[in-house]
């Protein structure tokens, strides 16, 4: 029964043996195996990319260059020339996050973003430190972040208060959008697969294209995930270096 | 009422924030692609907002689904 059942693909179990050090259980298990393999396979197509420089790039070094200066563009788009020393935090951040997402896409592989526990203990990070960095810049005026001008003064304080939930709320609503994209995408697309075995040879063919349309989606949600939290990242940033209000 | 039915009836409801998920993401297309034939040399422009609306209003048709999956599976 568990093969059929959607939820199945989302387990978590152990590879090799248990280790456990201070009641803290460490063992590895497939979601470590996957967050190892994208991050190997990061290194591999930077390491390919950029380990002949020539003036007129072969295939491999376009991939990354494409990567760089997708990035690159998006944070001085997005966040001004000031951001530029975050460069390698966001780069490193969308890289992964892709690798993630598009190694999740290959059968019967592991989604590492489909558990929020990853994607929430990123967006955790990313909200502490762009807070760390808005005190550091700014001092105590961080907080005019809170108080928009050119608000009525009757308006203000409800203003106020929904300023400070919608910033407080940041965290979830970056990780939450992330791991449920992932895991409704897989478990429509373990759903699909399963409506093409129960209507077999005649009836199969239709839920089949459908299925193969929907990997396109995948696809192309996969990449689109990355870079929205990647450009949300930026926007986080944007507030706490350039305060506009 | 049996409490497994109503978990059933609860998750079901839930899944009815896809109804205004649906609604933004025709909103986002559909201005873009009026806008772009208005304008087509500013529409590649505005192509990474087009992405950027698109995942937002999908993303909160799947706040309903973790709400149905929380309601089915967490309690």
């Amino acid at each position: 029964m568990a093969g059929n059942n959607p939820m199945h693909q989302f387990e978590v179990h152990k590879i090799g043996p248990e280790i456990k050090i201070a009641g803290v259980d460490l063992s590895f298990t497939n979601a470590s195996l996957f967050m190892v393999l994208s991050a190997l396979a990061i290194c591999l197509v930077l390491f390919l990319g950029t380990k002949e420089k020539r003036l007129i790039p072969n295939k491999m070094q376009l991939i990354s260059e494409l990567f760089y200066n997708f990035i690159a563009k998006m944070i001085s788009d997005t966040a001004g020339s000031k951001a530029k020393p975050y460069f390698p935090f966001i780069f490193s951040l969308f890289m992964f996050v892709l690798f993630c997402n598009m190694l999740g896409m290959l059968p019967y592989s592991f989604t590492v973003t489909s558990h929020i526990i990853v994607t929430l203990l990123m967006a955790i990070f990313i909200f502490i430190a762009v807070t760390i960095i808005g005190f550091i810049k700014h001092g105590f005026g961080y907080l005019k972040l809170f108080v928009p001008s050119g608000v009525p003064i009757v308006l203000l304080p409800l203003i106020t208060v929904i300023e400070i939930i919608s910033y407080l709320s940041r965290p979830v609503s970056l990780s939450v959008r992330l791991f449920a994209n992932m895991m409704a995408g897989h478990t429509m697309l373990k759903v699909f697969g399963g409506f093409v075995i129960s209507l077999g040879v005649i009836g199969g063919w239709l839920p089949l294209s459908f299925s193969v349309a929907l990997t396109g989606l995948e696809i192309l949600v996969a990449f689109l995930q990355a870079y929205v939290f990647a450009i949300l990242t930026c926007i986080y940033l944007n507030d706490a270096l350039n305060l506009h209000h | 009422m049996e409490l497994e039915a109503a978990k059933m009836i609860g998750a079901g409801l839930a899944a009815i924030a896809l109804a205004g998920a649906g609604v933004g993401i025709g909103l986002i297309f559909g201005n873009y692609l009026s806008g772009a034939m208005r304008n087509p040399s500013a529409a590649q422009k505005q192509f990474p907002n087009l992405l950027l609306g698109f995942a937002l209003a999908e993303a909160t048709g799947l706040f309903g689904l973790v709400v149905a999956l929380i309601i089915l599976f967490a309690f």
